[in-house]
């Protein structure tokens, strides 16, 4: 998961000591790296796709055009689209509150930044449930203004939300602690207002860790299934995200068509990692 | 000093900037939700409800509904479907799913609806012919190809040694028709005596291997990712499997004695009243009773309540001694009751190890 930032790669001490080892010990632990790596990333990967092209392509364009499968695509669009900008400032905000500052409470903040990561995304959802639903807190009211949250957009936006609050604050508050904030001090003794200081020095400094953080928030927010199964009602074309659609068509025996639609995510999570890996790259030129 | 009131200045412009962004996201959906309420006023949307095995079925009958009524009255309309395991479904209608109708495995998850916040009436199993079931259905074993462990009946699946599939009774409706169907061939055979009965049963379930939440996920389970000697299913489950997934590699077993499994149909009144969807709810599941719904019943391995189309269809249907929950078990409120309630006779013979 997230939590760890990119830094500088082993140093070369380490790597002296390893070209010590006996020849077997190196042999036997790369293979057993690699082998894990083979059963468990790459051989899945394969398999998704082997199994979406199984009937061939045009079953596979067929299923990925589908009305259902577009609406599913379009939402989770929707999603990400608002639930990402959101948490990226909220999480900017919380990282800059609580490394400049101090202040009472603040590791219980930090601990509630972090809620998130420690609850299952289950009940992440049925906490909204309670909350919106018919029996819940505000239940009655909504259904008399006919206000619909749970069970409809609203709701898989707030439970998107929910889970994936602390990626970009997480990314960057260990970040900005190191860096400290002697940078600002000097901007604002400088006569510097607040915004100028933010936008010209803090924003500079954070923004490769702070893209960093969104790329990750943007990958659970597309890929989260729990939580938004919980708040969905599974309503076909109109609250399944793409998640919730491939389970549906696993479940129809449309197994192609499930993998092809899983196929997408797929390739939308190698994108997602090809942009990290370039970042780590940017970042540890920088650092 | 200045470092604080600078910062604050800034924290401000962000909640401010953050407010603003939800406030447009809120705005924008609820917006969205008005407008489909009032702007159409023309075509019309409903909403059902339905447990796991119904899809196929439905997006048939769907289809032509559509078109019968488009003929009928000149209205576009177009039914959005949902589905899980019976027990969920009825819990979501009960936490504000929308639905116009609900069509699930049992009377009992209807009844619990009916329950909660008078969205159906309580009378509501008169309301429609045949105990508001417009179709039946049974529940039969599903076994792989050439009965390798020689299942003939239920008592084969108490015996050491066999792999049973079937979901779990406390979220699945199927379930606890397959549940209770064990119950019915051991009363018989021990007479109604209780303490027998339940070793039985325990038995069986002391055999299943996975315990998934719907009939959808344990027909997964047994067919597709190859766990277990025997599925109890519901029997158009069974067919269904057997049609999509290969003649050659399951047999359909019909055990000495089933139960009459009634999924029934309700209109949910205080959604339709709000949406003001009564008539053509009221008109979608009238036309299951129909000839032509009918008939997309069974072409779908659901049994019909009409004789002639029962007849058309005879071959497919296989004669079973079968139970009702109504004379057997006293209904569904006391079968839920005494089988499974926390307490119940369930909670009793199942200890997962």
């Amino acid at each position: 998961m997230a939590g760890h930032i990119p830094m500088q790669h082993g140093s070369k001490n380490t790597g002296k000591r390893t070209a010590e080892e006996p020849l077997w010990i190196r042999v036997l632990l790369i293979a057993l790296a690699l082998g894990f790596l083979l059963i468990f990333l790459v051989l899945p990967l394969i398999a998704i796709f082997i199994k979406a092209f199984e009937q061939g392509a045009s079953v596979y364009f067929a299923s990925i055009t589908d009305p259902d499968a577009l609406s599913a695509i379009k939402l989770t669009l929707i999603v990400v689209l608002l639930t990402v900008p959101l948490n990226a400032i909220f999480g900017v905000a919380a990282a800059w509150t609580v490394t400049k500052f101090d202040f009472k409470g603040k590791s219980l903040l930090i601990t509630i930044i972090d809620l998130p990561f420690a609850i299952s995304p289950v009940i992440a959802g049925l906490v909204f449930v309670l909350l919106f639903s018919a029996h819940g807190l505000f239940g009655e009211f909504l259904f008399e203004q006919d206000i619909k949250i749970i069970f409809a957009v609203p709701g898989i936006v707030l439970a998107t939300l929910f889970v994936t609050f602390p990626f970009v604050a997480r990314e960057l508050i260990p970040l900005m602690q190191a860096q400290g904030s002697a940078e600002e001090e000097a901007s604002l003794t400088l006569g510097a207002g607040g915004f100028k200081t933010f936008l010209l020095v803090t924003l500079p400094n954070i923004k490769w860790g702070l893209l960093y953080g969104v790329i990750l928030c943007n990958a659970r927010a597309v890929g989260e299934f729990g939580a938004v199964s919980v708040v969905s009602g599974h309503i076909r074309g109109l609250t399944n995200t793409m998640p919730l659609h491939i389970e549906i068509l696993y479940n129809e025996y449309q197994f192609s068509a499930s993998f092809a639609v899983a196929s997408l995510m797929s390739i939308l999570a190698i994108v997602t990692l090809v942009l990290k890996n370039f970042i780590e790259w940017k970042t540890s030129q920088h650092g | 000093m200045q470092k604080k009131k600078t910062a604050s200045k800034f924290l401000v412009a962000i909640t401010a900037t953050a407010a603003i962004l939800a406030g447009c996201g809120s705005e924008e959906s609820s917006g969205s939700g008005e407008t489909d309420s009032t702007a159409e006023k023309e075509p019309v949307e409903i909403l059902n409800v339905s447990y796991d095995p119904t899809r196929e079925l439905y997006e048939e009958f769907n289809k032509e509904f559509a078109t019968h009524w488009k003929e009928e009255t000149g209205q576009e309309v177009t039914i959005q479907q949902s589905h899980g395991g019976s027990g969920k479904q009825g819990r979501a209608v009960i936490d504000g799913l929308e639905a116009d109708v609900v069509t699930l495995a049992l009377a009992g998850d209807i009844d619990e609806v009916a329950a909660n916040r008078n969205l159906i009436a309580e009378d509501w199993q008169t309301r429609l012919e045949d105990n508001s079931t417009p179709y039946t259905s049974t529940i039969v074993f599903l076994v792989r190809k050439d009965n390798p462990k020689g299942i003939k009946d239920w008592n084969d699946l108490a015996k050491e040694g066999v792999s049973v599939i079937t979901p779990n009774p406390k979220t699945s409706g199927g379930a606890r028709w397959n549940y209770l169907a064990a119950w019915a061939y051991a009363d018989q055979q021990f007479n109604g005596d209780e303490a027998k009965i339940k070793e039985f049963v325990g038995n069986i379930y002391k055999n299943v291997e996975v315990l998934d939440t719907g009939a959808r996920g344990s027909t997964t389970t047994f067919v597709e990712r190859g766990i277990g000697d025997v599925l109890i299913a519901w029997e158009n489950e069974a067919f269904l499997s057997l049609n999509e997934l290969g003649k050659d590699e399951f047999e359909i077993v019909v055990p000495s004695i089933s139960i009459l499994a009634e999924p029934p149909v309700a209109v949910v009144d205080k959604n339709v009243e709000k949406k003001g969807t009564e008539e053509v709810a009221q008109a979608y599941l009238e036309y299951l009773y129909t000839e032509k719904g009918q008939e997309i019943a069974a072409k779908n391995y659901y049994r019909p309540r009409n004789e002639e189309v029962l007849k058309k269809y005879a071959d497919q249907f296989p004669d079973i001694n079968l139970v009702t929950i109504d004379d057997d078990f006293g209904g569904w409120k006391k079968a839920q009751e005494t089988h499974f309630n926390d307490g119940g006779t369930f909670d009793e013979i199942y200890q997962p190890q």
